[in-house]
């Protein structure tokens, strides 16, 4: 498959503050990739040295098959771009920076451009001054969806949109796949990510920590065993791979003291699962609660400051995130 | 109440009601506004020890006085632009020559003060933020109002201070102060008037500056028309008020309560047209504009003029009548340097020329020169202020690449510059034509003395855009104190016999005088080529550099 966003060992600094510290992103061709990490992880910094609004001090990033700095204007033909916090020229209308946008990518559909104002309840006649943020949102997202280039770099599109716009937004971004254009789609919004993206990328302080498509991040990470058993379990303690565990021996409730039963609950990682499972069966299981990984446990563990080793061993001080009730 | 059934100490309501926290808006505004506003009353004093000390070094004697007072009486134009003159005393030239102006000084200073702080905070949601606090809902109004009052007092005061201490009479002084202060005032509450009724800063500005052009127009109108015509104009003028006063023939005090109970009274509208709005709201609904863009809108240079037009219209306004004024009072220019060795000899200096009325003209032609290179840099630096915003941006990642952009905002810029300099040369060619019955010859003379000043115009247009392609942080400081220098420069340098390498530093010290003088191309093809030099050199800078 082709790539359309090749980027490896990308590095940006700002005078002294490092940006970028030898990031990798790959995009390929016909995905909705998503882009994700902390706030000043440098998301923003990469699409902009996508975008050639920057120059990158060091790596390579190559986009659509060309050089994002040399061959800027040739390849803005091909991309159409969200920002995050959307700035028009207050004296305009919404339609005329509409068509003044799409003018400029080359001729605007009417139809198309008619369609996505119904779609997203636009009024085009307003000046932008009066917009709120999610409406000026809204005028670029209309001019970015009713070009008709092959890749949208859209860089968190729906920060400013209600829930019903955001249903809106992704239908589109649907059919945008459908149709065979790629995405990347930097965002915050979890369940956003996890229901356009085929992959993800996270970075974190200018460096990819993680790439891969969700199953493979959930993968990666622990799941959670809430067990009531008959007896105490067997070198549960000992186990590698077992995180946070408490064996409570006389938990309230359940039943009088000394009838042997006992809580368990702790973090596994998925390679032990099998295992754990096997001596909690051992110990007599009355009742048993697993769950997968929450995309935000997922990226609370990417998110924390401290860098992690790989998923398999983390850091004895790390606690897992979102213990179960 | 809610908060005591939920078990949290009661804290008792704030005092004060609707004006809760006008002390600490107060202050905010104050620090806000901490150099911006001691500027402005700063200037105004300055101008005034200038204006009152070169009148009294010029015209020392009584006798040499009266020549402006008959020269005064004889040409309505200089009524119309300074007002009437009341006597040959020095208080009554100073009066005559600049309280009109420190009144609008102060009303100018007023209406930006008070919109600032009132719709401005208001558009962009600060005082949303605000009015969730214990903030009452006339507090913010109140506060600006009170900031307006103390720099109308503080005007008042300095600006008499200066007048005594150049010499004249203490009680014309401070009516001279107070006059120009209590115009500050009505300016200030119709500014709070105008806050209410539109829904953005710029409107409410507009609205404000287009009711003080109209009361400059009404008391030019009535202090020019004569004892037969309708002089009782100036008496519906509130600029006109201050100029009643009369401060140093026999000073009118009850005029200054004339201005008080104005200014009371419009701030008592602004405040009932504010008790009876939404917050964010105006009285006068914003108008919906085309859906679709026209034709003409189709690139960054469609988009540049869009954006420019407006502005431009209003510098060339200004700048028409600017040049028509000086037209109309160009051919008696004579007879009012008749006695007045020392100022013809600064005319002179300034435009090179012994002919006193071509001196004039020139001379003033280099001052439109210096407000249009003022608009053309404030055009580049557009491009700065789009970039920071974010504005730039969405065109900046279509198919048009950055030196488009910005070569389409100087093609606008130089266009401007040359329209804004030809209204200034039309009007002074129209009006002074006029008067000398010459019409055919001195509006194309006169077009050409302003044209002549393109190039020069366009090497401070040229600097602004170097700035800016190399360090767009730094290019607006840089990029005005260029201005700054020239315009230093060139009205001071001759007088101040500055050394020629001092003055060759100002790109107006290179052209022609004209009309008059010879022309001669050579320096204008340098000054044109060192203008493409300086915007061909930022735009390669711009080209290599990273975007905010």
């Amino acid at each position: 498959m082709t790539q359309a966003i090749e980027v490896s060992g990308l590095r940006k600094s700002y005078g002294k503050t490092l940006a970028l510290d030898g990031l990798d992103l790959s995009v390929a061709a016909g995905e909705v990739h998503g882009f994700l990490g902390p706030n000043g992880a440098g998301k923003t910094t990469t699409i902009r040295v996508l975008l050639g609004l920057l120059r990158a001090d060091g790596g390579t990033a190559r986009l659509l098959g060309g050089d994002p700095w040399r061959q800027a204007v040739a390849l803005h033909r091909r991309l159409a771009y969200v920002p995050g916090d959307v700035t028009l020229w207050p004296n305009l209308t919404g339609g005329e920076v509409i068509d003044l946008l799409g003018r400029l990518r080359g001729e605007l559909n009417p139809g198309r451009r008619a369609a996505l104002l119904k779609r997203f309840d636009l009024d085009p006649a307003k000046k932008t001054r009066a917009y709120s943020k999610g409406n000026r949102q809204k005028v670029a997202l209309i001019a970015a969806l009713a070009s008709d280039a092959d890749l949208l770099i859209l860089d968190e599109p729906t920060s400013g949109l209600d829930p019903l716009m955001e249903a809106a937004f992704r239908e589109c971004i649907e059919e945008e796949r459908q149709g065979g254009r790629t995405v990347l789609l930097s965002s915050h919004i979890l369940s956003e990510v996890e229901a356009l993206c085929d992959r993800v990328t996270i970075i974190r302080a200018g460096r990819t920590v993680e790439t891969g498509t969700l199953a493979d991040l959930r993968h990666l990470t622990r799941t959670s065993i809430a067990a009531e058993l008959a007896g105490p379990p067997q070198g549960l303690d000992t186990l590698p791979g077992v995180h946070d565990l408490v064996v409570d021996a006389s938990p309230a409730g359940a039943g009088p003291p000394g009838t042997g039963a006992t809580r368990v609950r702790c973090e596994v990682d998925s390679e032990q699962l099998a295992e754990v499972l096997k001596r909690l069966v051992a110990a007599g299981v009355r009742s048993l609660v697993s769950q997968p990984p929450t995309l935000e446990e997922l990226f609370l563990r990417h998110y924390a400051a401290e860098p992690q080793p790989a998923a398999g061993q983390p850091a004895a001080d790390q606690p897992a995130a979102g213990q179960p009730a | 109440m809610t908060a005591a059934t939920l078990d949290r100490p009661v804290r008792p309501a704030r005092e004060g009601g609707a004006l809760a926290g006008v002390r600490e808006l107060a202050r905010l505004a104050v620090r806000r506004d901490r150099i911006m506003l001691p500027a402005w009353i700063y200037v105004v004093a300055l101008v005034t020890a200038e204006i009152t000390f070169s009148l009294k070094k010029l015209y020392p004697t009584a006798a040499s006085r009266e020549s402006i007072v008959v020269e005064v009486g004889r040409n309505p134009a200089l009524s119309f632009l300074y007002g009437q003159l009341h006597g040959n005393s020095l208080g009554a030239l100073t009066d005559w020559r600049f309280l009109t102006y420190a009144a609008l000084y102060a009303g100018l200073m007023s209406v930006f003060l008070v919109i600032r702080h009132t719709r401005a905070d208001e558009q962009a949601g600060r005082l949303e933020l605000v009015g969730s606090a214990a903030v009452g809902r006339q507090a913010p109004l109140t506060a600006a109002l009170a900031v307006a009052l103390a720099a109308n007092v503080a005007v008042a005061v300095l600006v008499a201070l200066v007048l005594v201490v150049l010499g004249l009479p203490a009680a014309g002084a401070v009516a001279f102060g107070l006059a120009a202060g209590g115009c500050g005032l009505v300016f200030a509450a119709l500014a709070a008037v105008a806050a209410q009724l539109s829904e953005t800063a710029r409107g409410a500005r507009g609205l404000a500056f287009a009711v003080m052009g109209a009361v400059f127009l009404l008391r030019g109108i009535g202090d020019s028309a004569g004892a037969q015509g309708p002089t009782w104009l100036t008496w519906l003028s509130p600029i006109g008020w201050s100029e009643l006063v009369h401060p140093f023939t026999s000073p009118r005090w009850w005029m200054l309560a004339v201005l008080a109970a104005t200014a009371v009274a419009l701030a008592g509208a602004a405040y009932a047209l504010a008790a009876h709005r939404d917050q964010g709201a105006g009285l006068i609904p914003l108008r919906p504009g085309p859906p679709q863009a026209g034709p003409w809108l189709r690139g960054p240079l469609g988009l540049a003029w869009r954006l420019q037009f407006g502005a431009l219209a209003g510098w060339t306004l200004a700048l028409f009548v600017e040049g028509a004024a000086v037209g109309s009072v160009a051919k008696g220019i004579g007879s009012l340097f008749g006695n007045n060795p020392g100022l013809k000899h600064a005319f002179e200096r300034i435009g090179g020329q012994a002919a006193l009325t071509n001196a004039y003209l020139a001379g003033v032609m280099t001052l439109s020169a210096l407000v249009a290179a003022a608009y053309a840099v404030s055009v580049v630096l557009r491009l700065q202020a789009e970039e920071s915003t974010g504005r730039a941006d969405p065109l900046l990642v279509t198919p048009t690449g950055r030196v488009r952009w910005a070569a389409s905002q100087l093609v606008v810029t130089v266009a401007g510059a040359a329209v804004v300099l030809a209204a200034s040369g039309l009007g002074a060619g129209l009006l002074y034509g006029d008067r000398a019955g010459d019409l055919g010859t001195q509006v194309p003379r006169l077009l050409g003395a302003a044209m002549v000043q393109l190039p020069a115009v366009l090497v401070l247009a040229g600097v602004a855009m170097l700035a800016y392609g190399l360090r767009p942080a730094w290019s607006v400081g840089a990029a005005w104190t260029a201005v700054g220098l020239a315009v230093l420069i060139t009205l001071f340098g001759p007088a101040l016999r500055a050394g020629q390498w001092l003055l060759d530093i100002s790109p107006f010290s290179h052209v022609p005088r004209l009309p008059g003088g010879a022309v001669s191309a050579t320096p204008l093809l340098w000054l044109t080529g060192a203008a493409v030099t300086l915007a061909a050199a930022g735009l390669v800078a711009l080209r290599h550099r990273d975007l905010d």
